[in-house]
């Protein structure tokens, strides 16, 4: 069940980019940007988490629950100190934005631009 | 003299802004409107799977004793890795191409953001190119998402919620 409600919710939210970049003229970079303020946002009042709740990886996954991640983390730092508070988000994140770059720096390095198929 | 030629100037350029609205209209006949159920479908269809593998790879983890933060941390970095590789191959446009957003908003989308400036510019070094241009879409995301993540921790911190 968990596995269906993961397929529909990432879905969706995929639904809502893709009619984001249709039906606007906003490019990629900016729907990116959208969502993941609208899913910081969401979670700082707390509305993110039901959806995290429900479908897990498929709440998760998308850029939405990138920065679900961020808000998160801060608000669990917030309870612990000032500096933690500050720090939480990124640390939170961490795993995945220090895999990005570096991964994403060597791969860049080792492969050549080709030309679109 | 110098206010004939300022009202020249000035006719001239209303003059260019509505021929450029002209072009506008003529080319928007000419350009196909977007087929929104059937890309919607795609983006919901790849979507979809791509969040249901994440899960069922989240479960493995989780089943092999990680706590539910590292596993999903765990996936996270294995989706990022695999859609790089995949760009550096030059598979994720002609995905991306059938996906559109079905594979741009999950964090594959993001992954592939930065590698696929850092190839097209590679020639520039690895310093201005490759190092800089990583973050040419990045950037903005990390940005207003560390903001927005330290405003909240601070926010959060001083009223207590």
């Amino acid at each position: 069940m968990e596995y269906l409600y993961a397929f529909l919710t990432g879905g969706a939210i995929c639904v809502i980019g893709q009619i984001m970049m249709d039906a606007t003229k906003l490019t990629a970079p900016r729907v990116l940007v959208i969502l993941v303020t609208a899913g910081a946002v969401l979670q700082a009042f707390q509305l993110y988490q039901p959806l995290v709740d429900l479908a897990g990886a498929g709440a998760r996954v998308p850029l939405p629950g990138f920065g679900y991640n961020l808000a998160k983390g801060a608000m669990e730092g917030a309870e612990e100190g000032l500096l933690q508070a500050v720090t939480g988000g990124v640390e939170a994140a961490a795993g995945g934005i220090s895999a990005a770059i570096g991964w994403g720096y060597i791969i860049s390095m080792v492969f050549n631009p080709r030309s679109v198929r | 003299m110098t206010r004939e030629r300022e009202a020249g100037r000035q006719e001239k350029s209303i003059r260019k802004k509505e021929v450029a609205k002209a072009y506008e209209r003529y080319t928007e006949q000419f350009t196909p409107r977007p087929r929104y159920l059937m890309n919607s479908l795609k983006a919901f269809m790849v979507g979809g799977l791509i969040c249901m593998a994440a899960m069922w790879l989240e479960n493995r983890f989780t089943a092999a004793g990680l706590s539910q933060k590292e596993a999903s941390a765990y996936v996270v970095i294995i989706l990022i890795m695999l859609a790089q590789l995949l760009t550096g191959l030059g598979w994720f446009d002609t995905i991306g191409r059938f996906a559109g957003a079905g594979v741009i908003v999950p964090i594959t989308g993001f992954a592939n953001s930065m590698v696929a400036p850092a190839l097209e510019y590679k020639k520039e070094g690895l310093v201005l190119g490759v190092g800089a241009k990583l973050f040419s879409v990045a950037g903005p995301v990390l940005v207003t998402g560390i903001t927005l993540s330290v405003i909240i921790g601070i926010v959060y911190r001083f009223t207590g919620l």
